[in-house]
């Protein structure tokens, strides 16, 4: 079977100025949301403390508000997570000594208040401090994930293509947060994780395609580097989305069964590969064509024999 | 050899296939050691109460005795902590029912991440604020001490921000200040300023970092030991950082409790031993008024005075070592307030016996009126020494017993003096209903993508896709198999959405080659070169493409806490996986189906 069978080459650099200022739209539309919506940052990063708790029947949510109202927690966001009987409590870091007793102060109210047996489901203190260092480390993660990821694709193929496919990759994470800003979806350490991934597979994209025009300049004698260029996208085109298909499967059963705690990091990386994978057709080739890849740089290159030490992995 | 590794992988995945025993874990506290002996006890007390166990057995040190259900193993935890709970922690534990040949080969079940076993983890922050302060603080009292020794005329010691400011009344008294407390403390930047005759002391970087670096290191070991009382098994006490300790205690729902214990203070007191009063009588009620009777740890009952000759937060350091007859000692370092104090009280006391107390308030399970539990103060004597000479600011204590009750004596008296408070500053408590329903769920989501993966492989690809199948399924196998053989590797259920993530993923080398070779054949190959050239042609793609990720999945793991690290762990072990069984081992097996042979047309 075949989705794609594509007897013609695409021509896809002749919409390279369209993508641009597509994404230029895009990117600045993820910016302003940032600016002007902040992101929507979970526990992690705000600190504070969190109480899930399971009730035996279907949980009156006012009632509940009403109980925390009157002992003084009045600042208490109460929402039903996941199902009817799931309820989840959220309070701001307070300047309480004991503020990691908070928890158990509320599961005690809960208990006295509502008269039925309460599971226990989970329970998350973050202090303001850890979450100021968290979103410090998140921040300093992605920054040294980009430029070690530079470094590599500099070393193993051109500043050309490592520029262009880090700029992608600039455009993927930017795209997601902006994203995440506009849906105000809860920003936490699943999603940051979520994030990195997005970077490691859209720059998977990147790589298979960087790779198809290197070996193509060397091979095809005749043509502009922007019919390379074509050509290298056409031939790729079914292995993305292939692989594309398959990867928005397994996300896809995540999102529907992994579970409510899962759901961000779900809808980070379905957000993510869509992405990159408009990214990796157009921004990183875009961005090394328009600094101006020719021939002459790839060919000097000592060419290694491909495959020369796959003969050793043979069983 | 593909056949081989597989092989050994799905070895060390099976033990996840066999479940878990109900057990109680039975260890010593404070360095009191678990034996045959206490083998014999608790299998009497077992049998006495007719509780039938599976097995009890020594294992590293520890004594464990597994169940047939949970009823027989709550019953007997019950049973145990209250006979002989004083000295031996009994915990609840789960052991994996690993048949005896898996795991004499080393193989044992994925450890799960506490939001999947459920449990609680906290992670705790050293006030390192307090710390240095504290040894500034100790560093006034020196320099006051010292040049009254040497008599040096001083108008002031004072702590200023993060110095000390020494001033005199003439230039002379500055200079002689100088170069004697420079040659006491060598790790100090002295700094004089003749015009306000003043003399500025100031810990070098090497000695801030070293007074925090003992700050934190003082604190695990305190917390270990109270983690040990908690009776729980498996506890992690773990630096993170240089200010951070994690603390995980999987199992344990009552949090309230668990928090109490790591906050609790415990203090140390030196006292003299009453050796005029009568012991008899005080055993049956006539406690002298100035005397206290107070338990040694072994049961014998000890008369001791009242007053208090030296309190532990004047203790500054604590170690064991050896004598000069190769017996185990205690030796102990007091601030110049408490070497006086020392001084004094031993003055008159010589060849008397002194004891050594410690002093905890344990959370009990009452409750006051507002609803705080009530703490409970439990003091215990942990060693009577007599004194050989009048004490000073460092002294040992010999006869502490074995060189394990040394250190543990050490361990104890370092106990009394916190240098520097700690704070729980994050707390993740799952419920064990949740921690079921992740693993539940984790398990779903990975069948299913899974499943879906392997359906759409099969009607892309056909034949070929059978191929990649085969390959996805090894995959999955060997992630579990070096999952259950890295020691330090836990599965989370972010881990879990990475395998999943992995599956989609792995398919990619897949599709990479099967969609090189299909470009071979279009390009008018004959099948067995198109085959050939697709896997050579998507090799270094292959390569390229995974070790970037494997960049991403590395970084996440170094910066990475909990839940995350897991997800990086089970990515990186993936992408490693995947290489092999996407490229090796599809090789192998499209070389056994269709190689050597002449083919007109393929299956892809």
């Amino acid at each position: 079977m075949q989705i794609l069978q594509l007897k013609e080459t695409v021509a896809f650099m002749r919409f390279r100025k369209v993508a641009v200022v597509f994404s230029l739209i895009l990117m600045a539309a993820s910016i302003f949301s940032l600016a002007t919506n902040k992101l929507n940052f979970g526990l992690d990063f705000t600190g504070g403390t969190l109480i899930e708790v399971g009730f035996e029947q279907a949980a009156d949510l006012n009632k509940i508000r009403a109980m925390m109202d009157s002992n003084g927690y009045d600042d208490a966001v109460v929402q039903l997570y996941g199902s009817s009987r799931d309820v989840v409590i959220r309070l701001a870091t307070r300047e309480n000594v004991k503020a990691e007793m908070l928890g158990n102060q509320v599961l005690d109210i809960l208990q006295a208040g509502t008269g039925q047996t309460i599971d226990m489901r989970r329970i998350e203190f973050v202090g303001a401090s850890v979450g100021d260092e968290l979103a410090e480390q998140g921040g300093l993660a992605m920054l040294t994930a980009l430029i070690c990821i530079l470094v590599y694709v500099a070393f193993r193929f051109e500043w050309r293509f490592a520029l262009g496919s880090v700029i992608a990759l600039f455009h993927d994470v930017l795209l997601t947060l902006g994203l995440f800003s506009v849906l105000q979806l809860e920003f936490d350490l699943t999603v940051l994780a979520a994030i990195l991934a997005v970077i490691g597979y859209s720059l998977n994209d990147t790589i298979v395609v960087s790779d198809r025009i290197r070996e193509n300049f060397r091979k095809v004698r005749e043509g502009t580097p922007e019919d390379v260029i074509n050509i290298s996208l056409t031939q790729t085109l079914s292995r993305t989305v292939i692989t594309s298909i398959t990867t928005l499967l397994v996300l896809a059963a995540l999102f529907f069964k992994g579970g409510a705690l899962i759901h961000g990091f779900a809808t980070a990386l379905l957000l993510g590969v869509f992405v990159g994978t408009y990214s990796s057709v157009y921004v990183a080739s875009s961005v090394a064509l328009a600094l101006g890849i020719s021939k002459e740089d790839l060919i000097p290159e000592v060419i290694e024999k491909e495959g020369a030490d796959q003969e050793e992995m043979r069983p | 050899m593909v056949l081989f590794i597989v092989a050994i992988g799905a070895l060390y995945a099976s033990p996840n296939l066999y479940g878990e025993d109900p057990a109680v874990q039975i260890s010593g506290l404070r360095g009191i050691e678990t034996n045959a002996a206490t083998l014999d006890v608790v299998k009497a007390k077992l049998d006495e109460s007719k509780i039938s166990y599976a097995s009890i057995e020594m294992e590293g040190g520890q004594i464990l005795a597994r169940f047939k259900d949970t009823e027989q193993q709550l019953r007997a935890r019950d049973l145990l902590d209250e006979s002989i709970g004083d000295e031996y922690s009994v915990a609840l534990n789960l052991t994996p029912a690993t048949p005896e040949w898996l795991a004499t080969l080393g193989g044992t079940p994925m450890k799960l991440g506490l939001d999947l076993s459920g449990g609680v983890s906290f992670l705790m922050e050293v006030n390192m604020k307090e710390a240095i302060n504290k040894a500034q603080e100790s560093l006034v009292d020196d320099f006051r001490t010292g040049l009254r020794g040497e008599k040096i005329r001083y108008r002031s010691v004072k702590q200023v921000d993060d110095a000390i400011a020494v001033k005199f009344r003439n230039i002379e008294d500055l200079d002689q200040a100088e170069s004697f407390l420079e040659k006491q403390n060598q790790s100090l930047l002295f700094v004089s300023d003749e015009d306000s005759l003043t003399l500025t002391a100031r810990m070098t970087e090497q000695k801030l970092k070293e007074t925090r670096e003992y700050a934190l290191q003082q604190n695990i070991t305190i917390i270990r030991n109270r983690v040990n009382e908690l009776g729980v098994a498996e506890p992690l006490v773990q630096r993170q950082g240089q200010k951070h300790i994690v603390i995980e205690l999987p199992g344990v729902q009552d949090t309230a409790k668990a928090k109490e214990i790591l906050n609790a203070t415990a203090t140390i007191e030196f006292r003299l031993v009453d050796t005029d009063g009568d012991l008899g009588a005080a055993l049956n009620g006539r406690v002298p008024g100035s005397s206290q009777l107070l338990k040694e740890r072994n049961g014998q009952p000890v008369l001791l005075k009242k007053r208090v000759m030296l309190t532990g937060d004047h203790i500054v350091d604590a170690g064991s070592s050896f004598d000069e007859y190769s017996r185990p000692q205690v030796n102990i370092t007091l601030d110049s307030a408490g070497g006086s104090k020392m001084s004094n009280g031993t003055k008159n006391s010589i060849g008397k016996p002194m004891a050594t107390v410690f002093i905890e308030y344990k959370p009990t399970d009452r409750v006051d009126s507002e609803g705080n539990t009530v703490f409970e103060k439990v003091e215990e004597v942990i060693s009577v020494a007599t004194i050989q000479a009048r004490l000073g600011k460092t002294f040992r204590i010999t006869g502490a017993g074995s060189q394990a009750e040394a250190h543990n004596l050490a361990l104890l008296l370092r106990a009394g003096a916190l240098i520097a408070p700690i704070q729980i500053v994050e707390e993740r408590t799952v419920g064990p209903t949740l921690g079921a329903e992740n693993v539940q769920l984790g398990f779903q989501a990975i069948m299913m993508g899974f499943g879906l993966v392997f359906l759409f492989m099969l009607i892309y690809y056909r034949a070929f896709g059978v191929v990649a199948n085969l390959a996805l399924g090894a995959n999955l196998v060997l992630i579990v198999g070096v999952m259950s053989m890295i020691p330090g590797a836990t599965l989370t259920l972010p881990g879990m959405a990475g395998i999943v993530l992995t599956v989609g993923m792995a398919v990619d080398a897949n599709v990479l080659i099967f969609e090189r070779i299909r470009e071979e054949i279009r390009a008018g190959k004959s099948v067995q070169q198109s085959i050939h050239q697709g896997y050579d042609a998507a090799f270094s793609t292959i390569i390229d493409a995974n070790i970037t990720t494997l960049i991403a999945a590395l970084i996440l793991f170094a910066v990475g806490t909990g839940p995350i690290k897991g997800f990086a762990v089970t990515l990186s072990i993936g992408i490693l996986t995947s290489m092999f069984t996407a490229v090796v081992g599809t090789r192998t097996v499209v070389n056994a189906v269709w190689g050597g042979k002449r083919l007109d047309k393929l299956s892809i």
